[in-house]
């Protein structure tokens, strides 16, 4: 497994100890780009077996076999996590929707659960929290019915973590939902809370063999309060990726294979292995002709 | 010129007049009106500790950090803050602005505190009445004034309607005991209209922009984001003031937000063109600019039929008699002799050429053929 610091981590502050501590990430991609690998590879990284930091998930787009299965791929057991605390996997599949005009009181409800587990897990020294959310569109539908109004109250509170347990917050966005005008500002409000905003998105050239898309990662850096020195202020990095089946992360110039295994086979694995080497095989075909 | 904002609220408004209010406007590309928030709120801090300001006391009124950011900020500085501190009260509407937090609180904390947390930020009248209460415990009920900071409206604005803000800003503003007032907006997120009414509101507007605005303004502001390549962190911070009969004044400055904060200097027109220049080029894989050395070879390329002679004028006749030359015929070009209009060196075969344009770029756009009246 390869264990070295990839361009992502780099622009993520990974190279050094606890780089999201108290601060929001803000994921956004589109439907040509999917930001998942992202959100699996943070995933990766913060229940690295390094540290003792701790995930809460709430996944709404997927169920736990899925990410389970991901994050086997790049060698980390969700399960074993699990068990050892490190991970509290929140299903809001199986949770209901709130029916009822009292819709508030679902999110606030989510909130305070979440704060309660995170006061439970941060008893344990020097351990970092991050909590994590896939993804905000569908919080938006299954806990809300569809207020935008309710789900920034719900980030504002999150946000209320990072100050007040040094919580990381990581959220996944679709852009191309909200693309209307009458929409943009919910977007806006996201990314003037983020304090880092990775966007996946295809090359302007279009599609691309060797090259799936691009990552723009804005690290909008904030006065840190604790220790007096804001690192890495205001950086902007845009890099290319190449997605095959674990990830690894491409420099702009050079093309690097990336190997992940992409949500879109979920079912078995030996169907996704099957699917695989069948996308393989169209990839080969379809790809140059695509290119051309 | 942040001085000036600065100076303008320690010393607040003459008696009888409305408090001096300022909105700090920053955008998505621009996000930093925190960091002037920040400076400004520094400076009163240390203008009231030193008894040279004419409020003596501060109430801080917080949405979007929690209050131990400022405390921790102000210590930074080296103002300390502690629980004992009669020049300062921090209103904490970011904790829990919807009371979704159990706790055993009828909204407002009551008796005397450093910080008082507000559980219910939609409600303006009790948010007025809270921050008046809190200058009042610092300075009492008489002539002392006291200034007020709102580290942004923005959550103001998504729990309330535009004129109940509106009303909460006046409101403040027309209190006797409130010496000066700011706080801080982001333009994108909100309608034109509620920009305006708030710049209505106020005695002196700051906004941020980058080096390059964006047309596009609002529409764009996610693209403008990523495309701000290394200018994001400096532009230029305009301010403009409503002077008390009625003009305006428009100052500008350039700023640079770095680890320590937001740094203003004055504007290098130099550097600032070259900014803006580089921001246009489109962002492709290959070079479209010119490297210094390539600059200076290019204006050193001799164009053919120009400077010919040295140090003098050069025309080109184009068959035309002008006024001056009068009586003076056209002789045939057989005689090897231009005249008329043409300043001649005296030699035969020689061509002048007038530059149709002389301040016209070499690699316009314009089609020369335009002129063209066939």
């Amino acid at each position: 497994m390869d264990r070295s610091v990839n361009l992502l981590d780099l622009a993520l502050g990974f190279d050094e100890p606890s780089p999201l501590r108290g601060k929001v990430v803000l994921i956004e991609d589109c439907v040509e780009t999917s930001g998942s690998f992202v959100l699996h590879q943070m995933m990766k990284r913060v229940l690295s077996p390094h540290s003792s930091d701790a995930l809460i998930f709430l996944a709404f787009a997927r169920p736990f076999s899925h990410y389970d299965r991901v994050l086997r791929k790049l060698g980390c057991n969700l399960s074993t996590q699990k068990t050892n605390n490190r991970l509290v996997f929140v299903d809001m599949l199986m949770m209901k929707c709130s029916d009822g005009d009292d819709n508030v009181s679902g999110v606030a409800k989510l909130f305070r659960e979440i704060q309660g587990t995170v006061r439970k897990l941060g008893n344990v020294t020097n351990r970092n929290i991050t909590v994590m959310v896939d993804d905000m569109s569908l919080l938006e539908i299954a806990a809300t019915n569809s207020n935008s109004d309710h789900v920034l109250d719900f980030l504002h509170y999150c946000h209320t973590l990072t100050c007040e347990s040094n919580c990381s917050l990581v959220t996944l966005n679709h852009e191309d939902i909200y693309s209307s005008m009458e929409r943009p500002a919910y977007l806006l409000q996201m990314v003037c809370l983020a304090d880092i905003v990775i966007k996946a998105e295809p090359l302007a050239s279009g599609l691309a063999n060797d090259v799936h898309g691009q990552l723009t990662v804005v690290n909008k850096g904030m006065i840190s309060s604790k220790s007096g020195k804001g690192s890495s202020r205001n950086k902007l990095q845009n890099f290319q990726f190449r997605i095959k089946e674990n990830v690894r992360y491409a420099a702009k110039t050079c093309v690097c294979a990336l190997w992940h295994m992409d949500e879109a086979i979920d079912a078995s694995l030996t169907w996704s292995k099957h699917c695989f080497s069948s996308l393989k095989l169209v990839y080969s075909t379809v790809g140059p002709s695509i290119v051309s | 010129m942040a001085d000036s904002i600065f100076r303008k609220l320690r010393d607040g408004g003459e008696e009888g007049e409305l408090a001096p209010a300022l909105t700090i406007e920053e955008t998505v590309v621009s996000p930093f009106a925190l960091d002037v928030s920040c400076y400004l709120l520094a400076n009163l801090s240390s203008s009231i500790l030193a008894g040279k300001s004419k409020s003596e006391g501060l109430v801080l009124v917080t949405f979007s950090r929690s209050p131990s950011f400022y405390l921790q900020f102000l210590k930074q500085k080296g103002i300390v803050v502690s629980s004992s501190s009669k020049w300062i009260r921090v209103l904490d509407c970011y904790t829990d602005p919807l009371g979704w937090i159990d706790q055993p609180s009828t909204g407002v904390t009551e008796g005397p505190s450093l910080v008082k947390l507000n559980k219910c930020v939609s409600d303006l009248k009790r948010l007025f009445s809270s921050v008046i209460d809190a200058g009042r415990e610092m300075v009492g009920d008489g002539k002392t004034r006291f200034s007020v900071a709102i580290d942004s409206v923005n959550e103001l604005l998504r729990h309330s309607s535009m004129p109940l803000v509106s009303g909460l800003l006046t409101d403040l503003r027309s209190h006797a005991q409130v010496s000066s007032l700011f706080w801080s907006l982001n333009t994108d997120l909100h309608q034109e209209k509620v920009t305006n009414a708030l710049e209505y509101i106020s005695t002196m507007k700051a906004n941020l922009e980058p080096f390059c605005p964006s047309p596009d303004g609002k529409r764009n502001a996610l693209e403008n984001l990523f495309l701000a390549h290394q200018d994001f962190g400096k532009g230029r911070f305009h301010v403009r003031f409503k002077l008390r009969k009625g003009r305006v004044r428009v100052m500008s400055e350039e700023y640079h937000v770095d680890q320590t904060g937001i740094n203003l200097s004055p504007i290098s027109s130099a550097e600032s063109v070259i900014a803006a220049t580089k921001s246009l080029i489109p962002k492709v894989h290959f070079n479209l600019q010119l490297s210094e050395k390539e600059r200076v070879e290019k204006e050193k390329v001799v164009l053919p039929f120009e400077h010919q002679d040295h140090g003098k004028s050069t025309e080109i006749y184009d068959g035309r008699r002008t006024l001056a030359d009068g009586k003076t015929e056209a002789t045939p070009l057989s005689s090897g002799e231009l005249q008329a209009d043409v300043v001649s060196s005296g030699k035969g075969g020689e061509i002048i050429y007038f530059r149709d344009s002389d301040d016209e770029h070499p690699d316009s756009d314009e089609d020369p053929d335009d002129d063209l009246d066939i």
